[in-house]
C-alpha cells in the first residue's frame, strides 16, 4: 500500500463536473418571469443533494423545507405553512454546522421575505403571480426591445440594410449602439445552455459596416403639433426621431455646440468614431427634426417660453455635472473632472498630457475612458486608483483589460485622502489609504475598510476625478419640475406627476446609465407624447423575417472580435475594435437559436410588429 | 412551387406550405393535437412531428414550411417512438375518465391514443388540479387540459378578449383566466368559442339536461320548448344524420317523444324581434339614436351585449332595446299565450334549445322576468345538450315521424330562420323596414349583399330615396375593429348587426364540435335554403305576428311591447374589461 496517492478524478466525477458547468450556463440563461417559489424549490433540491448528511438541520430540514414548498406549489398549504417554512429555515440557518446548510436556508428565507406575495397567491388561489411575458431572452433584456433574432436572421440572409431598418424600428442609433452598447441582450442568451451567448454586439456592428446608407422611413402626414426636446443626446434624439416619424414638428434644444450628448461628450472616439456617430445623427435629422445647438435653458430660452410655443416638452438633459470627492486639495491646479476632460475632447480641444503623470480616481466606465484617453494624450504614466478590488469595478471587464494592455496601471484598494501640491498650488501627489476588503454591505457589495497599513503617496501632476455625475437641475427645479435625490422625478411613462405636457427621461431621471437605456426612455416618451397629443401613431416596418432553419445546432465556439495591437492603438484616438469578417458574421449569425420561432416565442411575445 | 417527397410520395405544393398541409394534400394524414390553422401553430404537443432527412431532431410539421428537395418521413421508427411517447406523456397528466366526459367519442386525444393503440401508460398518472367557480356556466376542468393553448389563441386572436392566459411556469404551467382573475369577475362574453375549439373535454358548458328531465317528471309543470333558428342546421351532426334527414319535424317529434307538452319555434319571436327592432330603427333614424352619435346596434346576441357592456360601456345606449328572440318568446308566452292555451303561467316551465352558451346566462339576468314569474325563460339547453338528450332517451331519429310545431307560436318566416347566420338579422330587418317605409315589399333577396362569411361586411341600400348604410360583423375581434373605426369616425353607418361567434349563431359556442372544421358556412347554407323555400319571407307577413299585434300588443313599440319585449341593458352589472377596470381604480 502506498502511503499517499495523487488525487485523480474518476470518470463519473468528471462527468458530474461537466454537468455543474452545464447547470451554471443554464442558470445564466434562465428566462425572466419564472415562478420564484418553484425555482427556489428547485435550488433547494440541489442544495439538499449537496448535504453530506452529518447534521440534522441540513440532512432532514432541507428536505422538509422542500416538502413544504411543494405543498405551497400544489395548493395544499395554508397560511400557517409560511410560518412553518420561516421557522424551519431560521432554525437551519441558526443551527446548521456548515455553509451547505445555513446558506441553503438563507436562500429560502430571502425568498419568503422577497416574494411573500407569491407564496400567498399560491396558497390562497393556487395560482402564481408570475408569467413569461417576453420569452425571447435577448429582446426582453434589451431596454429598447430591439428585434434581435429578426436582425440576426437578416444578417444571415445577407440583407444588411433590412437589418438596419429593423433595428431602427426600436432604436434610431444602430451605429452608435453597434460600437458602445453594453449589450445586456447577450447576458441571458439561450445559446448559453449549449455553449456561449451569441455575439450580438459584433453582429450588429457587421450589419452597420456593410449596410451602406439606409434611408429613414417616410414621416406620417403632419399633425401640426409641436414638440420641444431639451437635450440632444441619445434619449432626446430618439424621442425626436420617432415623434418626427409620427408626423409631429420637433425641435431639439442642445446646450453644447454639437449634438450627441454623452455619446460625443462622454465616450472617446476610439470607442465611437465621430463620423459613425454622425451617420446616426444625420439619419435622425433627415426626418425633419430641427436642432438648435448652443442654447442654454434658463438663459437663452426659458421653460415657460417653450411651454408657450410648443404643445409638449421632453426633458432629456442627461447627467453632466461632476461629483466632487470632498477631500483636501481638490481645488489645486491639475485636478480636473472627468466630465470636463471628456467634454473638451468632444469639442475637439485635446488637453496635452505630454510627460505628465496622471492619476484617475474611480472604477466605472467613465474612469476607464479617462484612463485610456490620458494615455493617448501623451501621459508619461496613467494610474487608475480605485477603492475596492478590480473585480468590484463597475466598468466593463474588457475596458479594464484594454486599459491595462495599453500600459495603464490599476491601483486597487486605495482610498484617496488628500491632494498635495507645491507652493504654486500645482498638484504634486495624491495621498491614499490602503484598504482591506470587508463585509458585504446592504447592496450586496463587499465594502472596503481602512487597512492597518501606512498612507501611500502617489506622485502625480494631474488628478482626474471620475467618481460619478449629477444632473444640472436648477432651471428645471425653479420652474417646478419635481426633483428627488438630485434627479428629475418622472414616472415610468415619462410623465411628470404634477405637470401636464412635460415629460422627462434618460440619465436626468435615472442618474448616469447607458446609451441604450436613454434610447429606450426616448422611445417610451415618444409613444406617450403621441398619445398625449391625441394620436395613436404606430411605428412599424415592413420586413419579412427569414424562416428559422430546422435542425439541431451543435455546440460551437462564439466568435469574438479582435482589437488593434495595444502598443499601436494607445497613441491615437482611432477605433480600437475590429469588425467581423463576412465569414465570421455568417458563422456567428448561424449560431442563433431563433427563440422567436422555437419555444414560447412562436406562441406569445415572439415578435412585436409595431408599437 | 416546391417539390419534395413525403413517405416516398412525390409532392408539389406552394412555397410556405407547412409540411403537415403538404402531407394532407397527398392523403398522408399526420395526426395533430394543438394545431389549429392560422390560429394556433405553436407546435406544443409534438404529435405532428416528422423526420426530415439530414436533420437530427424531429421536426414539427404544423409550423415548418416545406423546402425544395425535402425528404420527409411521417412514420419512421424514430417518429413512431416519439409520437407515441408524447401521447403517453400527455395522457399521464390527463384525467382519462372518458365514460363520464362530455367529449367522449368526439375527443381528439382519445382518437389519437386509440389510433396509436396505446393500451397502457408507463408513467404515473397525475392530472393537474385547479379551482373553478361552481356558479360558472363555462366550466374548465384543469385535470383534462392538455395545454394546447387553443382557447387562449381563439379568445385573443378571434374574439379579442384575452380572457384566457398561460398561468404559472415550469411543470405547473396551465391555462386560467388572465390577470389572475376568476371567471365570474372577468369580461368573458360566454361566447363558448373556447369550448368548441378545445380538442378534449377541458372546457364545456354547464349541463342542464337533468333539470329538463326533472321538469318532465313534475306533473304540475307544463313543459314548453322553443327551438332557435341555428339549432335546426346542426342538431343532427353528432347523431350522424345528413342535412336532409335532420329536419325540424324530427326535432319536434323527438321532444314530444320525451314528453314535452308544447314545442314552438323561436323563429316566431325572431319575426317579433324584427317588428320591434325594425320599427325602433326607423324611429331612431327619424328622432336620433337614443342620444348617441353612433349607429344603432342589434341586440339579439347576448355574447355581444356582454362584450359591449364590458368593452364600450359608453356605447350601450346605442344598442337596440329589443330583447333577443329567446327572451321575447319567454315573456310573450308566459304573459299572453299561456292564458290563451288555458295554462297558468306559474306552471309553465319554459325551455330554450339554443346554439349558444351565453343564452344560459341571459335567461338568468335579473331584468328577464317581465311576465311576472321568476324567470321568463326557465332553462336553456345547447344544441349539444339536445343531441345528448336524444341519445340519453335512446331515440332513433330514423324512426321518428315528422311533427309540426305547435300553434300559435309555430308559424314563422324565411326572414326569421336566417337569424341563425351572420347578416340574417340585418337582412330580415331591412326586408320589413323597407315595407314599413314604403308600404311595399322589396324583392326578398334585395339585401343579400350582407350574406357570407366575411367578418366585416358593409352595404348601402336605398329605401324610399333615403340612403341606408349598414354593416354586419361576426366574431368579437371583427366587432372590435368595426367599433374602433366607428369611434374614430373612419366609417359611418346607420345600422349595425353584430354576432359574437364567427359566422353568427350557425357557428355558435353551443353547437356541436367538429375539431379542426369551421361549420358555420355549411350550416348557414341550410338556413338560406330554408328561407328560399319558405312560403312567407317577410316577418311583417307572419299571420300569427299580425294577430298578436291585433289582439294584444296593438303596434310595435307600444306600451305593452315596451313592457314585455324591450329591456334595459343597464339593468344589470357586467365586469369591465381589464384596461377599463384599471382606469376606474
Amino acid at each position: 500500500m502506498s502511503r499517499l496517492r495523487i488525487k485523480t478524478p474518476n470518470e463519473a466525477q468528471t462527468v458530474v463536473e461537466e454537468l455543474y458547468r452545464d447547470v451554471e450556463r443554464r442558470i445564466t440563461a434562465s428566462p425572466p418571469g419564472i415562478c420564484p417559489v418553484d425555482i427556489s424549490n428547485a435550488f433547494l433540491k440541489v442544495c439538499h443533494a449537496q448535504t453530506c448528511g452529518k447534521c440534522v438541520p441540513c440532512r432532514v430540514g432541507l428536505g422538509q423545507l422542500s416538502e413544504l414548498l411543494e405543498k405551497v406549489l400544489e395548493g395544499e398549504a395554508d397560511i400557517s405553512t409560511i410560518d412553518l417554512i420561516e421557522k424551519t429555515a431560521r432554525v437551519i440557518k441558526n443551527s446548521a454546522d456548515c455553509a451547505i446548510g445555513f446558506e441553503a436556508a438563507n436562500m429560502v428565507l430571502k425568498g419568503v421575505m422577497g416574494f411573500r406575495d407569491d407564496y400567498v397567491e399560491h396558497i390562497t388561489n393556487n395560482r402564481c403571480l408570475f408569467n413569461i411575458y417576453q420569452p425571447v431572452p435577448c429582446v426582453s433584456l434589451c431596454p429598447a426591445g430591439v428585434d434581435i433574432p429578426g436582425y440576426i436572421s437578416l444578417i444571415s440572409a445577407g440583407r444588411y440594410a433590412d437589418a438596419i431598418r429593423l433595428i431602427r424600428k426600436d432604436n434610431p442609433f444602430p451605429t452608435a449602439c453597434a460600437m458602445v452598447c453594453e449589450h445586456p441582450c447577450e447576458s441571458r442568451c439561450r445559446r448559453n445552455m449549449i455553449d456561449d451567448a451569441i455575439n450580438i454586439h459584433a453582429l450588429k456592428r457587421f450589419a452597420v459596416d456593410n449596410a451602406g446608407c439606409v434611408p429613414v422611413p417616410k414621416c406620417q402626414p403632419p399633425t401640426g403639433k409641436k414638440v420641444a426636446i431639451i437635450g440632444g443626446g441619445p434619449g432626446g434624439l430618439s424621442a425626436a426621431y420617432y415623434l418626427a416619424l409620427m408626423g409631429h414638428h420637433v425641435e431639439v434644444f442642445e446646450k453644447r455646440e454639437k449634438l450627441g450628448g454623452m455619446m460625443r461628450y462622454g465616450i472617446p472616439s476610439y470607442r465611437l468614431p465621430r463620423e459613425m456617430l454622425h451617420d446616426d445623427i444625420d439619419s435622425i435629422l433627415s426626418t425633419g427634426v430641427i436642432a438648435h445647438t448652443g442654447v442654454q435653458i434658463g438663459e437663452d430660452i426659458t421653460i415657460p417660453q417653450l411651454k408657450e410655443d410648443f404643445d409638449c416638452i421632453y426633458i432629456s438633459i442627461g447627467a453632466h455635472t461632476y461629483k466632487k470627492m470632498g477631500i483636501e486639495g481638490e481645488d489645486k491646479r491639475g485636478v480636473i473632472s472627468a466630465v470636463e476632460m471628456l467634454r473638451n475632447i468632444g469639442d475637439g480641444s485635446l488637453p496635452d498630457f505630454t510627460k505628465k503623470r496622471v492619476v484617475v480616481v474611480g472604477g466605472g466606465n467613465v474612469a476607464m475612458d479617462c484612463t485610456r484617453s490620458a494615455k493617448r494624450l501623451g501621459a508619461a504614466s496613467v494610474t487608475c486608483v480605485y477603492r475596492r478590488r478590480k473585480i468590484d469595478m463597475t466598468a466593463l471587464p474588457e475596458e479594464v483589460e484594454g486599459a491595462i494592455n495599453e500600459g495603464c496601471e490599476i491601483m486597487c484598494l486605495q482610498k484617496p485622502l488628500r491632494i498635495a501640491g507645491d507652493d504654486d498650488n500645482n498638484v504634486t501627489a495624491l495621498w491614499v489609504q490602503p484598504q482591506i476588503i470587508g463585509p458585504v454591505d446592504k447592496a450586496g457589495r463587499p465594502a472596503p475598510l481602512d487597512a492597518k497599513a501606512p498612507e501611500v503617496r502617489i506622485p502625480c501632476d494631474i488628478v482626474i476625478v471620475a467618481i460619478g455625475q449629477g444632473v444640472e437641475i436648477q432651471p428645471f427645479e425653479e420652474f417646478g419640475i419635481p426633483v428627488k435625490r438630485g434627479v428629475i422625478d418622472a414616472l415610468a411613462s415619462s410623465n411628470l406627476a404634477n405637470i401636464d405636457g412635460i415629460f422627462a427621461g434618460g440619465d436626468c431621471v435615472t442618474g448616469p446609465a447607458t446609451v441604450i437605456r436613454a434610447i429606450a426612455a426616448g422611445k417610451v416618451a415618444a409613444a406617450n407624447i403621441d398619445e398625449y397629443l391625441g394620436y395613436h401613431h404606430m411605428i412599424e416596418v415592413d420586413i419579412d423575417i427569414p424562416d428559422a432553419k430546422i435542425g439541431v445546432k451543435p455546440a460551437c465556439g462564439r466568435i469574438n472580435t479582435t482589437e488593434r495591437n495595444a502598443g499601436e492603438r494607445n497613441n491615437d484616438f482611432n477605433l480600437i475594435e475590429s469588425g467581423l469578417t463576412e465569414e465570421e458574421a455568417l458563422a456567428e449569425s448561424a449560431r442563433c437559436l431563433r427563440c422567436d420561432h422555437y419555444g414560447y416565442g412562436i406562441f406569445k411575445g415572439g415578435r412585436e410588429i409595431k408599437w | 412551387m416546391v417539390k419534395l417527397t413525403i413517405d416516398n410520395i412525390p409532392v408539389e405544393v406552394n412555397e410556405n406550405t407547412s409540411i403537415l398541409e403538404a402531407a394532407r394534400s397527398v392523403g398522408v394524414n399526420i395526426p395533430s393535437l394543438c394545431f389549429l390553422k392560422d390560429i394556433n401553430e405553436i407546435a406544443a404537443c409534438r404529435i405532428c412531428i416528422v423526420e426530415v432527412e439530414g436533420v437530427d431532431t424531429l421536426v414539427s410539421s404544423c409550423n415548418n414550411p416545406v423546402k425544395e428537395g425535402m425528404v420527409v418521413y411521417t412514420n419512421s421508427p424514430k417518429v413512431r417512438e416519439a409520437r407515441k411517447t408524447n401521447v403517453e406523456l400527455i395522457l399521464s397528466q390527463h384525467k382519462t375518465n372518458c365514460a363520464t366526459c362530455s367529449r367522449c367519442g368526439n375527443c381528439t386525444l382519445q382518437k389519437i391514443a386509440t389510433d396509436l393503440a396505446i393500451t397502457d401508460v408507463p408513467y404515473e398518472i397525475k392530472p393537474q388540479k385547479g379551482q373553478w367557480s361552481k356558479r360558472s356556466i363555462l366550466i374548465r376542468d384543469f385535470s383534462k387540459c392538455i395545454k394546447c393553448m387553443r382557447c387562449i389563441q381563439i379568445c385573443d386572436k378571434v374574439q379579442s378578449l384575452g380572457v384566457w392566459d398561460v398561468e404559472g411556469t415550469g411543470a405547473r404551467t396551465t391555462v386560467d383566466v388572465s390577470h389572475n382573475r376568476r371567471i365570474m369577475d372577468s369580461d368573458c362574453s360566454l361566447c363558448g368559442q373556447c369550448i368548441t375549439h378545445c380538442p378534449v373535454g377541458a372546457l364545456r358548458s354547464r349541463d342542464n339536461t337533468q333539470e329538463f328531465f326533472d321538469a318532465l317528471a313534475d306533473k304540475e309543470k307544463v313543459v314548453v320548448v322553443q327551438i332557435a333558428p341555428a339549432v335546426r342546421a346542426a342538431w343532427g351532426e353528432e347523431l350522424g344524420l345528413t342535412r336532409e334527414e335532420a329536419t325540424t319535424g324530427k326535432v319536434v317529434a323527438a321532444l314530444k317523444h320525451m314528453g314535452v307538452d308544447y314545442v314552438f319555434d323561436t323563429d316566431f319571436s325572431a319575426d317579433l324581434t324584427i317588428m320591434e327592432e325594425g320599427s325602433e330603427l326607423l324611429e331612431r333614424l327619424k328622432h336620433g339614436n337614443n342620444g348617441c352619435t353612433y349607429p344603432m346596434f342589434t341586440s339579439c346576441c347576448p355574447g355581444w351585449i356582454r362584450f359591449m357592456k364590458s368593452q364600450y360601456p359608453d356605447m350601450v345606449k346605442c344598442l337596440s332595446t329589443a330583447k333577443s328572440p329567446q327572451q321575447m318568446f319567454g315573456a310573450i308566452f308566459k304573459a299572453y299565450y299561456a292564458e290563451k292555451l288555458g295554462i297558468k303561467k306559474e306552471n309553465v316551465f319554459l325551455v330554450s334549445i339554443m346554439p349558444c352558451v351565453s343564452k344560459k346566462r341571459e335567461a338568468m339576468l335579473p331584468t328577464m322576468n317581465d311576465a311576472g314569474t321568476e324567470r321568463d325563460v326557465d332553462l336553456v339547453l345547447t344544441t349539444r345538450e339536445f343531441s345528448r338528450m336524444i341519445r340519453a332517451e335512446h331515440i332513433n331519429p330514423a324512426y321518428l315521424k315528422e311533427m309540426p310545431f305547435d300553434s300559435p307560436l309555430g308559424e314563422s318566416t324565411g326572414a326569421a330562420v336566417i337569424f341563425g347566420a351572420t347578416g340574417g338579422v340585418m337582412e330580415a330587418a331591412l326586408r320589413s323596414a323597407y315595407f314599413l317605409v314604403t308600404g311595399e315589399n322589396p324583392d326578398a333577396d334585395a339585401f343579400k349583399d350582407v350574406r357570407g362569411m366575411d367578418g366585416w361586411k358593409e352595404a348601402t341600400f336605398e329605401i324610399a330615396g333615403t340612403e341606408l348604410k349598414v354593416a354586419v360583423a361576426s366574431g368579437l375581434g371583427n366587432a372590435r375593429k368595426l367599433i374602433k373605426a366607428i369611434r374614430k369616425n373612419k366609417v359611418h353607418y346607420d345600422f349595425v348587426e353584430i354576432m359574437a361567434c364567427p359566422g353568427g349563431c350557425a357557428g355558435g359556442g353551443g353547437q356541436p364540435v367538429k375539431d379542426g372544421v369551421e361549420m358555420a358556412e355549411e350550416r348557414a347554407d341550410v338556413l338560406y335554403f330554408l328561407d328560399k323555400t319558405s312560403p312567407i319571407r317577410y316577418s311583417h307577413e307572419n299571420p300569427e305576428i299580425l294577430a298578436l299585434y291585433e289582439d294584444f300588443l296593438e303596434k310595435p313599440l307600444s306600451h305593452k311591447s315596451h313592457d314585455l319585449l324591450h329591456t334595459d341593458h343597464e339593468g344589470w352589472v357586467m365586469p369591465l374589461a381589464p384596461f377599463r377596470a384599471n382606469m376606474r381604480k
